[in-house]
């Protein structure tokens, strides 16, 4: 039981990573309709970023409170990859606009090899060591055992939360989430009441990069290394999580990566850690076979 | 002002001071996408913990470079002047048709005896089997998928992973199953190995066609992307059978039964044919001919299978699948045997994969090889031959191109490693080639069938399907 326990709590704060990454997913495709095959390296220069901030913070300016580096690192890093996501969306995507489906998709990909590489011949093939943090652990006796809760997962767990629900907010409240939900419906229709397509269009980028940043620092705190490399399966988990959950649902995206995350855990802990990622894939090709549009998308509508 | 006048200055409406603004705004992207990643390199310190160096020149040249870059560019780029189009897309009407292929095919004939020639025993080989299999293999393999995207409409994401099973029924059967049962038929291997690979693979494209054939789209992409990675997963993790990430020695090709190179002194083909040179050169320039021979097969395969009704209704399965059914086509056979199709074609070139290299491991099945197979059928149009075995030479040369970069390090210093810049470039290159040719290189395409002549159709009026 107390095993079983301490499983579902690493596969939540796994799943919470990987749910933040499907956000982005989800919403590029409700939005234009294309698989923005670059947002998992998109994460993976965020996760760069936030090393990179982190030990300006903690070397060279000598910051000692790990609080306050941490929340630097955050908000700094959001800005920074939703920089990176804004200029790859009028470099790589805009001009394609109107074009045929899959020129974005291969622009995405051509994104996402030229991203994977520039951190590599920026930055070294290594893997980078962070420096350990919030290694502290809660106990909690449960049954015959006790169940542990690092602080960093009890951070993941409460900054996952308190942004999904600003987020949440902000497409559900907000004018920019107005638009958004409109250019979602019918992106002419939009247009054509006023609403500035492409500037929506670049903003949900821009949140897409920012909520990548929150899953990269996590990533970053809670593996303890980084590496060029690491965009392509956490980028192809969380588009699994994205279309589990139902392509373009925002609260599909995050149920999808907890589902994945614990998925991933739960075979690992209790079949072989060798085949976990076969058995996310797999779940996710028998989901789609008897779900086509997954747990809460909308069923597709085939217009003659 | 008009359009069309070249160069000069700017109207008058954008003065200077909006253009050093608008430049300023650039350099301090730039500045923003820099600093981070390029302003602090991570690195080793002494007691393996990691330390930041700083390269805050490198941040200044390149911010001032954009800056100057975009304000030049603002300067001598008319804003109105029409766009034009750089390179404009090849148009292959009847009087090209006719001898393009066929020229192509004498070059492609007579290139290793004009390589042979023109470079001498050395040089040879890196042009016959770095340049010519290699793309051969890619022409293949992105003529296979060619079937599956460019004629019947279906994104196939995981087109690897039968290039993957093919490469490992040969070295499995040719390394444990042959010398076990039947070592006579040893110096077969590869010959007896084509047919089960390529049957196999169709197999594997059947038995993955049937559960994914009710999906759409990009559901059919993801789930074809996924199927791709459990097969290079399987591949890692079975150690028992695939030896994992080590990989398995597969024994070489050989001329139909003689081998090219012998350690135990078999008789071997130069002997027989009492031929100078290295052997080396010789096997080279078989494999050149063997891979010519397949991918002229797919090539052959396919012009035939457009003019048969399952081909047409491929065809049709890719503008519209409604009305495919309404007509009473059998969608599901009609996908099924696309799949299989291409499936076969990929595990034939997996086959030979394995015989060229003498050596398989998971790490030729990458994620990385589909995505480049398919930027090459989308680069070439989408459905036509000729155009994707342009794309082909194109992208695969290129990436090779890329390796002989040395030079470079004349210019900068021997710390400079070009090696690491191609995937970096290819990449980019990638991009750049969607946004400025989104359609591919050739612009038109022949009709399957037609009613009195038949006329070059524009890409641009063919669906690119939805799976």
């Amino acid at each position: 039981m107390d095993y079983f326990v301490q499983q579902l709590i690493n596969g939540l704060s796994l799943g919470s990573i990987y749910g933040l990454i499907a956000i982005g997913y989800t919403m590029v495709f409700g939005i234009i309709g294309m698989v923005n095959f670059a947002h998992g390296d998109v994460f993976m220069v965020s996760a760069f970023i936030a090393l990179i901030l982190f030990l300006i913070l903690t070397q060279i300016l000598g910051i000692a409170s790990l609080g306050v580096a941490l929340l630097v690192v955050l908000v700094l890093g959001m800005g920074l990859t939703a920089l990176w996501s804004w200029v790859i969306e009028r470099i790589a995507y805009r001009p394609l606009a109107g074009s045929f489906r899959l020129a974005p998709l291969i622009s995405a990909i051509g994104m996402s090899i030229f991203l994977s590489n520039f951190v590599q011949v920026a930055q070294g093939p290594r893997n980078k060591p962070v420096p350990p943090m919030l290694n502290d652990v809660i106990s909690i006796p449960l049954g015959g055992g006790t169940i542990t809760i690092s602080e960093k997962q009890f951070l993941i767990f409460v900054v996952t939360a308190v942004l999904l629900v600003a987020f949440w907010a902000l497409v559900q409240k907000t004018k920019l989430g107005r638009a958004q939900r409109a250019c979602e419906q019918d992106r002419r229709m939009a247009a054509l009441i006023g609403v500035d397509v492409n500037r929506t269009v670049s903003l949900t980028f821009v949140i897409g990069g920012a909520l990548a940043a929150v899953a990269g620092v996590m990533f970053m705190a809670y593996y303890g290394v980084v590496n060029f490399s690491d965009g392509f399966t956490p980028g192809v988990k969380a588009f699994t999580a994205a279309v589990l959950g139902g392509i373009g649902s925002l609260p599909g995206a995050v149920i999808g990566g907890l589902l994945i995350g614990l998925i991933e855990t739960m075979w690992s802990a209790y079949f072989s850690i060798d085949y976990k990622d076969v058995a996310a894939f797999s779940i996710l090709a028998v989901v789609l076979i008897f779900m086509p549009s997954g747990l809460l998308g909308r069923p597709d509508v085939e217009k003659v | 002002m008009q359009a069309g006048s070249q160069g000069g200055l700017p109207p008058a409406s954008v003065s200077m001071r909006e253009l050093v603004k608008e430049a300023a705004i650039w350099a301090l992207v730039a500045l923003g996408l820099c600093f981070p990643l390029i302003a602090f390199r991570t690195d080793q310190g002494f007691s393996h913990q990691t330390v930041l160096d700083a390269r805050p020149y490198l941040v200044a040249a390149l911010v001032i470079a954009v800056f100057a870059g975009r304000l030049l560019w603002r300067l001598f780029k008319h804003p109105q002047r029409t766009r034009r189009v750089l390179f404009p897309p090849l148009d292959l009407s009847h009087r090209h048709k006719a001898w393009l292929p066929r020229a192509g095919l004498a070059a492609l004939l007579i290139f290793p005896w004009l390589a042979l020639t023109l470079t001498g025993q050395a040089g040879a080989i890196k042009w016959i089997d770095n340049f010519g299999v290699q793309i051969l293999i890619y022409v293949m393999l992105a003529w296979g998928l060619n079937i599956v995207v460019g004629l019947a409409g279906l994104l196939d994401l995981g087109y690897v992973a039968f290039y993957a099973v093919g490469a490992y029924t040969y070295a499995i059967i040719a390394t444990y199953v042959i010398p076990a049962t039947v070592p006579v038929l040893g110096p077969w291997a590869f010959w007896i190995c084509l047919p089960i690979a390529g049957m196999l693979a169709a197999f594997w494209g059947i038995l993955l066609g049937f559960p994914v054939l009710r999906l759409r789209g990009d559901y059919l992409a993801i789930v074809t992307l996924a199927f791709g990675e459990i097969i290079r997963l399987v591949l890692i993790n079975w150690v028992d059978l695939t030896n994992g990430n080590i990989g398995i020695q597969t024994p070489r090709i050989t001329f139909f039964g003689l081998p090219f190179t012998s350690r135990t002194g078999e008789t071997t083909f130069a002997d027989i044919f009492h031929l100078p040179g290295s052997p080396t050169v010789h096997r080279s320039i078989f494999l050149y001919y063997v891979i010519l021979g397949l991918a002229l097969l797919v090539a052959f395969v396919t012009q035939r299978m457009r003019r048969l009704p399952v081909g047409r209704a491929w065809e049709a399965l890719r503008e519209d699948e409604i009305a495919c059914r309404s007509l009473g086509i059998n969608t599901v056979n009609t996908k099924l045997t696309a799949f299989a199709m291409g499936a076969l074609f990929g595990g034939l070139a997996g086959a030979f994969f394995g015989a060229r290299q003498g050596f398989v491991n998971p790490r030729s099945f990458e994620f990385m090889e589909s995505a480049t197979i398919l930027a090459i059928v989308v680069l070439g149009g989408m459905g036509s031959l000729v155009g994707v075995a342009v794309a082909a030479v194109v992208i695969i040369g290129g990436i090779e191109l890329l390796r002989e970069l040395d030079w470079l390090k004349s210019i900068f210093g021997d710390g400079f490693d070009p090696g690491q810049y191609r995937m970096l470039i290819f990449g980019f290159a990638m991009v750049l080639m969607m946004v400025w040719r989104p359609r591919g290189l050739i612009a038109s395409r022949e009709p399957s069938i037609a009613l009195n002549e038949a006329k070059a159709v524009s890409g641009a009026h063919v669906k690119e399907g939805h799976g």
